[in-house]
């Protein structure tokens, strides 16, 4: 490790110091002006961009060098002499190359550092990189005699903190953050007004007081300016290191959404102490005051205002881009960086901006795009602003490493010190008890001290400090000086200790969990219950409010902003399917392991044991990339002739995980297009509540009538099924539930409406197969459904068999041990019950089926792909079992054979009134040396290929 | 109008409510005005109609059945006291009263009091049992027509399957409470009213 950081500091001291000769004259380092401040900027704007947008000075620009002298590089000494074979091109590539020499080694940093897993739990990542920012300070100090680099704060302005903020902004956890947003912005407003102004009049009043040594020429205003900058805690410094410390995430949001919402404050107060410094403190007058506080409105509010419309431009493009899928990311990083560019170009809120920017397209923006996209957005935002915050922070660390910055002042630096501790905690404390006069649940002391501890100073600190004019400020220095000192130790002092001290004061930690689909839907009802209890007890509260908001939402804004596929479906629908992509995706990763019983078991259930850490690990990534894709436009991008190229076990799989999804997209535009009123919902909710407030007012007698209307609605059910055959069967064979229930009901109430039904699930299975290839059509016909049967691309579907044999086979505990497909996994029937019920198909192809369905052609067929080869005992009884188990599942349970039979027998008439002798099972085109496993072939479908996510969706319910 | 309301309230009723629901004084005295102001009839009790009767419950899509859990068992009628003790489901569970001594009985806003308000709300023939039937009905109430009924079957059975721990396919107040343990109900049930 070290010889390698060696190798890599002094390549970056040769291209410092080669890079201080090209561009440079070829003085001696130590000659030029060693102090030289950076460029002044005018007092009204910190940062303008056309001063740092310069091309080629980002990131290696030096720290003296002005900005001017980078372009002279052309008449570098090293192209003297003749005609040379090799060429040394150094000016050519200069800037690029030093980027990419930094980003290397700050990327082989995190490396290094992870190598260590014991150290790094103890030693966060943000002091090892300032650690490793100061050797290679020092080291190029050595080697120049004077320090090339520093953090730069047009660089960090301009690129390193929006690709932190951005990432912050779009992931920030939505609900979370409102819901604090009381607190949140007491916090930043309240919070930092109070650090700053008591801090630099403090300052003021110790300077007074003869403490701090009179070479720091400050005034008031300048320890105001001073108290102002170092008051606000950072956004990438708390990020960097509650990260690492996992506080449960209200306390989390809370100091973050501090850190972001303060830079409102933060630059309002800068500027207008740099303005008041400029005029001096004699000449301002009492409407500058006004400004001042008009002025932070404007920049706060604004910015806000910027970073909300760019949100809805972002939102609405996005809906546009189903023909570019590829564009959709970097429409995202576009629109989300322009509202941080904008804000700026207005000398607004920039973080503002972005954060609301973020946080207000996140929802509309993630269920227009693509699942690729989703991904790629993900994983380039992090990747971005995990290298944004490696390279601040070791430039932290070289730019402390600078003889023109160590202008100590022992009693500045320690009155600042304990000033903005102390100040910290008594704001906190005093906020959090006003807070908690309004908060529902109240932060209690553990919290504050966190609170208080974790009010980290960063970069923002600094890199305001460094823009300072010192000629203005005389006092530049050591304010330069002591912002490094509080900024190293509130980062490496508190952010080392603040993970035992979280741990010793037993902090409730977050944990890493995804809801489950009950929690998921209580909580939901939860939310609507205080919301009835609010408006009951004539309160408008904050859940009156959410609730206003959500209406608002739906009717209007989800309208506008999301694709018509996407604005159709439910939260709770997308909720279950994930969950369920969840459990297939770790199934499937245990599939490699070796499978025993105990693991056996869905992460998601609450009431059984999880997954071992490690196998979370990749599927929390994996998970977060692979949420369901409903949209239908993905499927499109998919040539259908590609699929026949796959082999039959693709095929199958394919075939049957991406019809359901077409279909429900056409019975969604089909139902929905047309409806789209703004109030629909209300109306819905309000005419159901109206029916049966009239339904209660008929009958006294509250639970009879239910039960009543219970029945009612289960005819009622019955009868559309029987009507509509295409909807609620459409994918029946993908229910692995339905089967369970429906029939359980049938069976109780009235075995003999079964009949008919069975008919329609007969013609319907196969329609399932069906839709891919016409999803418009309404798969009505028989005929269609035979087609399918006889095209060899598309092989009939395993869930179909597995959905037969298993949810309520394994009540009944009759089946043997299940040997299943993929292999060497031993399924004990007892685990049957937990495993069946979302699981399927794999599965239940290989167990023993029941009686009649090995002869089923479709079952012969994916016996073929991934089991021991199945006699194939002849097609004469092609679909008509199958259907009739699925529909009779509970019939089972006690006349298993009798019953099958029975059906068997009623149904063929019936089909084959309707339809041609079955076509002679498709023969085992692939044989079992083709077999695939078809674990990893699932998972290539759920990781990889986004287009089928919808079908994976429903796939882990097989799974 | 709180004057007038509190006039009627009898300052022993105040106490009794007060240690009954642990609700402050002023607290009382204010759901009382607007307990007086839903009761239309003047009878010092409402009936599901004064409930009805306020517009927000009517687009809730739990809201009728938020109003039926008001209301006894089979009575049509709710009296301030039953009022309040409904109310009291919903009150944030403060400090001083988790180490309050346990032998007083456990507080009307308890964690266990406030998973079995939901709880009964799906749970239509009090058969202390979610069935499948009950929570499509409260499934179906929550989202709409968007989504199919098989959707919402696989949603629901999925659902149980997931809480159910004795494959009686239901789940029962234990499953309840034992699925949403993680969740942080004290305060995902509580609302904030004013002092």
């Amino acid at each position: 490790m070290l010889s390698l950081t060696l190798v890599l500091l002094v390549s970056a001291a040769c291209e410092a110091s080669t890079d201080l000769y090209v561009s440079e004259t070829p003085l001696p380092p130590e000659l030029v002006r060693s102090a030289v401040s950076p460029v002044p900027t005018p007092a009204g704007s910190p940062y303008t961009a056309e001063e740092y947008g310069h091309p080629g000075i980002a990131l290696a620009r030096s720290a003296d060098e002005p900005a001017s002298a980078t372009d002279s590089g052309e008449s570098s000494h090293h192209h003297g002499g003749g005609y040379k074979i090799v060429q040394w091109e150094w000016s050519y590539v200069q800037t690029p190359y030093i980027i990419a020499i930094w980003l290397l080694v700050a990327s082989v940093a995190k490396i290094l550092f992870h190598f260590s897993q014991r150290f790094t739990t103890v030693v966060p990542e943000s002091c090892m990189l300032i650690l490793l920012g100061l050797v290679l300070g020092g080291i190029v100090l050595m080697a120049n005699k004077k320090q090339l680099y520093q953090l730069d704060p047009g660089l960090f302005f301009l690129f390193l903190l929006p690709t932190i903020v951005g990432d912050a902004g779009y992931f920030m956890p939505a609900r979370l953050f409102f819901d604090n947003l009381g607190a949140i912005l007491m916090y930043a407003v309240v919070g930092t007004l109070w650090n700053a102004f008591c801090t630099g009049f403090c300052l003021y009043g110790v300077k007074l007081a003869g403490v701090i040594d009179d070479k720091v020429e400050a005034g008031l205003m300048e320890f105001l300016l001073f108290g102002a900058l170092i008051s606000a805690v950072d956004p990438v410094a708390v990020l960097a290191v509650f990260e690492e410390v996992h506080v449960n995430e209200m306390l989390f949001i809370i100091v973050f959404g501090e850190s972001l919402l303060n830079d409102a404050v933060t630059v309002v107060l800068y500027k207008v102490y740099i303005s008041f410094v400029e005029v001096g403190p004699g000449n301002v007058q009492t409407a500058d005051y006004f400004k001042g506080v008009a002025s932070f409105l404007i920049v706060s509010i604004g910015g806000t205002l910027v970073g909300l419309i760019f949100a809805v431009i972002l939102a609405f493009v996005t809906r546009f881009t189903k023909k570019v899928r590829i564009i959709e990311p970097l429409f995202v990083f576009l629109l989300v960086y322009l509202a941080y560019l904008t804000a700026e170009l207005f000398s607004l809120s920039a973080i503002l901006s972005m954060t609301f920017c973020g946080i207000g397209c996140n929802k509309y923006v993630e269920a227009n795009i693509s699942q690729k996209s989703r991904t790629t957005v993900k994983y380039t935002m992090k990747t971005l602003a995990s290298i944004a915050e490696t390279i601040i922070f070791i430039f932290l660390g070289i730019s402390a490493v600078d003889k023109s910055k160590w202008a100590w002042d022992t009693g500045l630096i320690s009155c600042t010190l304990i000033f903005i501790f102390v100040f910290r905690a008594i704001g906190v404390v005093g906020q959090t008890w006003v807070l908690n006069w309004f908060r529902l649940v109240p932060l209690d002391k553990i919290d504050q001290v966190v609170m208080s501890y974790g009010g980290l100073r960063g970069a923002v600190a600094f890199a305001l400090v460094v823009l300072l004019d010192g000629e203005q400020v005389k006092a530049k220095d050591y304010f330069v000086a002591t912002t490094i000192v509080v900024v190293f130790f509130t980062v490496m002092f508190q952010g080392l200790t603040i993970k035992p001290l979280v741990k010793w004061l037993k902090v409730p930690r977050s944990t890493n969990r995804k809801p489950t689909i009950n929690e998921e839907i209580h909580e939901r009802a939860f939310d609507h219950i205080l919301t009835a209890v609010e408006d009951i007890a004539g309160l408008n509260g904050y859940h009156h409010w959410r609730d206003k908001w959500e209406q608002f939402d739906k009717n209007y804004l989800s309208k506008l902003l999301m694709r018509k596929s996407v604005y159709r479906k439910s939260e709770l629908w997308e909720a279950y399917q994930k969950i369920n992509i969840r459990d297939a995706i770790s199934v499937i990763d245990q599939g490699g392991n070796v499978l025993t019983s105990a693991r056996l078991s869905l992460p998601s259930m609450a009431s059984r044991t999880s997954f071992p850490e490690v196998t979370n690990v990749t599927n929390y990534l994996r998970e977060n990339g692979s949420g369901v894709c409903l949209d239908l436009q993905v499927i499109d991008t998919v040539p259908g002739a590609k699929m026949e190229e796959e082999t039959e076990m693709h095929r199958a799989l394919a075939g049957n995980l991406y019809k359901p999804r077409k279909r429900y997209q056409s019975h969604y535009s089909r139902h929905f297009m047309t409806v789209g009123e703004k109030e629909k919902q209300d109306r819905e909710i309000f005419q159901r509540n109206m029916r049966t407030r009239l339904e209660n007012f008929k009958s006294t007698r509250y639970k009879r009538h239910k039960k009543d209307r219970s029945q009612k609605k289960r005819k009622g059910s019955d009868a559309k099924e029987q009507e509509s055959s295409d909807k609620p069967r459409r994918n029946v064979s993908w229910q692995d539930k339905d089967p369970v229930v429906v029939p359980v009901e049938f069976e109780n109430e009235k075995n003999e409406q079964s009949e008919p039904e069975k008919d329609e699930d007969v013609g319907i299975t196969f329609v399932a197969r069906k839709a891919p290839e016409t999803p418009k059509e309404r798969p009505k016909s028989v005929p269609a459904a035979l087609d399918v049967c006889q095209s060899p691309a598309i092989v009939p579907p395993s869930p179909t068999c597995g959905e037969k044999n298993l949810p309520w086979k394994s009540g009944v505990g009759t089946l043997p041990p299940c040997v299943s497909v993929e292999a060497t996994k031993i399924i004990p029937i007892d685990l049957q019950q937990a495993w069946n019920q979302s699981i399927s198909s794999l599965e239940s192809l290989a167990s023993p089926p029941v009686p009649l369905e090995p002869q089923h052609p479709r079952v012969s067929a994916l016996s073929r792909l991934g089991g021991p080869p199945r006699p194939l005992s002849t097609g004469s009884v092609p679909a008509p079992p199958v259907t009739g188990q699925f529909q009779f599942p509970g019939g089972k349970d006690e006349e298993e054979e009798s019953a099958l039979s029975q059906q068997q027998q009623e149904i063929q008439p019936l089909m084959s009134s309707t339809r041609p002798p079955p076509p002679p099972p498709p023969l085992p085109a692939q044989p079992a040396g083709k077999r695939r496993n078809p674990c990893v072939y699932l998972r290539s479908l759920v990781t990889a290929s986004p287009p089928g996510s919808e079908p994976h969706s429903r796939g882990p319910t097989q799974l | 109008m709180g004057s007038r309301a509190s006039s009627l309230l009898r300052e022993e009723d105040i106490e009794e409510i007060k240690k009954e629901t642990g609700f402050s004084h002023s607290q009382i005295t204010r759901l009382y005005s607007r307990f007086h102001s839903l009761d239309k009839g003047e009878n010092g009790a409402l009936s599901r109609e004064d409930f009805q009767r306020i517009p927000e419950l009517a687009i809730n899509p739990l809201g009728d059945r938020i109003i039926n859990a008001f209301f006894p068992e089979g009575e049509d009628q709710v009296n301030f006291r039953g009022f309040m003790r409904t109310l009291a489901h919903f009150r944030p569970v403060e400090d001083n009263e988790k180490n309050k001594d346990p032998n007083a009985g456990e507080p009307l806003n308890s964690r266990t009091n406030k998973l079995l308000f939901a709880f009964r709300l799906y749970d239509l023939d009090r058969d202390d049992k979610i069935s499948r039937d009950e929570l499509l009905q409260v499934l179906r109430m929550m989202v709409g027509v968007n989504i199919s009924d098989e959707q919402l079957g696989s949603i629901a059975d999925r659902t149980i399957q997931e809480a159910d721990t004795n494959g009686d396919m239901c789940i029962s107040f234990s499953e309840f409470i034992k699925v949403l343990e993680k969740v942080d109900v004290e305060q995902k049930m509580s609302i904030r009213f004013l002092h």
